[in-house]
């Protein structure tokens, strides 16, 4: 046994609104650069809908991910290491832009300086790649909210495959159909095909906490990771010439503090903690036969942190007790393995994702009530979950590789909360054997309502801080997103795009802010990037610039 | 003359490119990269990377093969100068057309996808030119040396002895001198080529990732022991 720590994430889609603060704040901390307009570290879709790349799901199409061959062993879909180094000249299955879409702005300068007239201006879209004028045909979230759904439904590879199982029509009008939003980062997997296809093993996992980084310095934009991640959350960067990813905003992470999208999310629907797990048994359970079996297998390398045996080995493998102690409080824990309402995504993919998801009941809990029925009674609830199958296969699809009993029990947990919280709010006397139901007692059900309900920041984000007697710089190493583009950003260096020595972020922010006040930046022109959370341009905050010479700051 | 072009150049050329790819690596791993246009652009790159890529290679194993193997090796392994040349001809002809061709379809792809010319630069422009230029007088030597035009010429008794005595440090400069001008040119477009080609995407070679079909799967890094620098700093790596 090799225990190491994983940093995790577990989202609550019921309580997600799919109002996208969470794509924006990260897009605005970490992508607002020129070569990352189309790149949506978090994005937010609307289920059923295509996603993001469109039909990123469809992996006989994109070959993502890994698969057993044969003999029953793993591979990535692509096949073996010579056959990728063989596609190496042109990816065979690479996304185009086209695939993502063509980001945009608008050419806001005349507005401000067409003449006196009776003809009200326009500003016409022009594209952010050729700076051309351009017509917008999609974007990130184009079917948000079920948008053009009637007419591009089916195009959704999950609808897809729930119909042709279950022969029946997923129906998009408009009281019929169900709906929910799936915010996606990048998984940080235990068992990463984009760090498998990478050629240059620029792609590493961090030993200390699982993040998946890119070596910045060591890419060398062969693309294979980007066809390698079955999820398409590596993306590259068309100025630099490198790929990119979330990062798990892990300068913040190592400082104890959440990441962006958590802090800012207006649901307050996400976790973060710590994972012990098995890294010896990482390949074994990716390996099992039956994708259905996935979810188990996954659930099976999470260590119990309060088990001595467990504890021992995780000191043993140089773990701080601090680290262990937040493994034990770690709400992704309780929430994916004591209570076991989380579950991970698409685990048929085989890369053993970590950020895992409580599917949501509201498809349920809105077909009843906007048919007048109670939604919260546990019979009418529980009859619902058995009698709805198309939203429970989908979520099986997603969550299970297609086990619909898993899902089933889930969503019964979820009913049961709700159905027991109703009497405990209103004063009457709490129904035990609704907890019973569920196979959970009182107590239990009570805890995962409060975690699940009321839980506070710090209950919410249980975050061990990174020890700098590890010896390791809380700044930026090998991988820091937070350097792009070379010496002063608006020329190219000698070698194109952004060669040359990266520039640190701060640096970066106050040339971009400079060049954004001083001049009238045609939207043609694609440079001028501002990262508007830092700073407002006024004064001299510390340590945007070197120390004067003189000593004054 | 001809010992500054073929006894000095040379040697300047290997300075270059070593002390260039030193400085480049040191100096800019992070624009050391493909700079691939693929996002913008796959179908014609699809069918002209591939074919300049492999076409190139072939290519690079036909120059060691020449120039490194003597005649006398080959002749006594009872392959006649004949066969070699009908070979050389055959296999170098179709791996140098290939590359012609893919380079060519790559060019006029780059010139008329609007996104990837906005993408090229100057030193782009520069290193094509030198490229196709490489490419396309090695064609035409291997035309001359089946001897299209004048007579045949056995470049492995001129050019590859020359090349072989570099090695050892006492260029044979008679012989290369003795090669038809058409060697010659394509020669110094080659040195050339070799000289600037730390400072142009070219470097992406020099990385080419072999050590893929070895590496473990799952690469796991600690974060370094680099101590914390304060944010004006450049970050060393
Ligand atoms: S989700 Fe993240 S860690 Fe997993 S394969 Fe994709 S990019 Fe890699
Ligand atoms: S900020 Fe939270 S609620 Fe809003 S879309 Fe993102 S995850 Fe959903």
């Amino acid at each position: 046994m090799r225990v190491m720590a994983q940093m995790a994430m577990v989202m609550n889609l019921d309580k997600c609104i799919g109002c996208h603060t969470c794509s924006v704040t990260c897009k605005q901390a970490w992508t607002n650069r020129a070569g990352t307009e189309y790149v949506w570290f978090n994005n937010v879709e609307t289920r059923p809908g295509q996603g993001y790349p469109r039909r990123y799901e469809d992996q006989d199409h994109w070959k993502g991910g890994w698969t057993l061959n044969k003999r029953g062993k793993l591979e990535l879909r692509t096949g073996s290491r010579a056959r990728r180094l063989l596609g190496i000249f042109a990816s065979p299955v690479q996304p185009e832009l086209a695939d993502y879409y063509e980001p945009w702005t608008y050419d806001y300068r005349t507005l401000t300086e067409a003449p006196l007239g009776d003809d009200f201006p326009v500003a016409r879209p022009k594209s952010l790649i050729t700076g051309e004028d351009t017509k917008v045909t999609w974007s990130a979230n184009w079917d948000d909210n079920l948008g053009g759904t009637s007419e591009l439904g089916h195009l959704d590879p999950i609808v897809e495959k729930v119909r042709r199982e279950s022969e029946e029509k997923i129906r998009f009008e408009f009281e019929r159909t169900f709906m929910f939003y799936l915010p996606r980062i990048c998984e940080h997997c235990l068992n990463p095909s984009c760090m498998a296809s990478c050629p240059s093993g620029a792609i590493y996992k961090r030993s200390e906490d699982g993040i998946v980084l890119v070596d910045q310095d060591r890419c060398r934009g062969w693309r294979q990771c980007v066809t390698g991640c079955p999820y398409k959350k590596i993306y590259f960067n068309h100025r630099s010439g490198k790929a990119e990813k979330c990062t798990f905003c892990y300068p913040r992470v190592e400082v104890g503090l959440p990441t962006v999208c958590s802090e800012t999310c207006v649901g307050r629907l996400r976790y973060l903690g710590l994972f012990l797990y098995d890294a010896d048994a990482v390949t074994a359970a990716a390996s099992t036969p039956d994708p259905q079996d996935l979810y188990e297998a996954q659930l099976g390398l999470m260590l119990d942190p309060s088990d001595p045996a467990v504890v021992a080995a995780a000191r043993a493998g140089g773990i701080p007790d601090d680290w262990i102690d937040a493994a034990r409080r770690s709400p992704v824990y309780a929430l994916a393995k004591t209570y076991r309402v989380a579950l991970p995504l698409h685990p048929e993919y085989r890369t053993m994702p970590m950020v895992w998801y409580v599917p949501p009941l509201s498809p349920v809990v809105d077909l009843l009530s906007s048919q007048g029925h109670d939604a919260e009674d546990r019979a009418t609830l529980f009859g619902a979950i058995d009698a709805l199958r198309i939203p429970v296969e989908y979520l099986a699809e997603l969550f299970t590789a297609g086990r619909t009993a898993t899902v089933t029990a889930v969503l019964r947990k979820l009913a049961a909360m709700r159905a027991y919280m109703r009497d405990v709010t209103l004063g009457r006397d709490p129904d035990p054997s609704i907890p019973a139901s569920v196979g959970m007692t009182e107590e239990s059900l009570y805890a995962m309502y409060r975690l699940m309900a009321i839980a506070k920041y710090d209950e919410r984000y249980v975050i061990p801080t990174a020890h700098a007697e590890q010896a390791h710089d809380l700044e930026e190493l090998g991988c820091s997103l937070d350097v792009e583009d070379g010496p002063g950003m608006y020329e190219s260096g000698p070698f194109g795009e952004a060669s040359g020595r990266p520039v640190p972020v701060a640096v970066e922010t106050f040339q971009a802010l400079k060049q954004r006040q001083t001049t009238d930046t045609p939207p043609g022109d694609l440079s001028g990037r501002v990262n508007l959370l830092n700073w407002d341009g006024n004064g001299r905050p510390e340590g945007l610039f070197p120390p004067r010479k003189d000593g004054a700051s | 003359m001809n010992a500054v072009l073929w006894g000095v150049l040379p040697y300047v050329m290997v300075v270059v490119l070593v002390a260039g790819s030193i400085w480049r690596y040191r100096y800019d791993k992070f624009g050391w990269t493909t700079r691939s246009s693929q996002l913008y652009e796959s179908r014609l790159l699809r069918i002209g990377s591939p074919l300049f890529h492999f076409g190139i290679l072939v290519v690079i194993v036909g120059h060691v093969g020449g120039l490194v193997i003597p005649e006398s090796w080959t002749e006594a392994a009872g392959v006649s100068e004949g066969i070699y040349h009908v070979n050389a001809l055959v296999f170098g002809g179709i791996a140098g057309a290939c590359t012609l061709a893919g380079i060519a379809i790559l060019i006029y792809r780059r010139r008329r996808t609007g996104p990837v010319f906005m993408a090229t630069t100057a030193n782009d422009k520069a290193m094509y030119v030198v490229l196709v230029a490489a490419i396309a007088l090695g064609l035409w030597t291997t035309l001359v040396s089946v001897g299209a035009g004048s007579e045949a010429h056995d470049y492995r008794e001129s050019v590859s002895p020359w090349f072989r005595s570099l090695f050892v440090l006492q260029p044979d400069v008679d012989s290369m001198a003795a090669a038809p001008v058409e060697f010659h040119v394509h020669t110094l477009v080659g040195m050339l080529l070799f000289a600037i080609w730390p400072f142009t995407r070219l470097v992406h070679a020099f990385t080419a990732p072999v050590h893929y079909l070895f590496r473990p799967y799952i690469v796991y890094r600690s974060r370094d022991a680099v101590p914390p620098a304060p944010g004006w700093t450049r970050s060393r790596r």
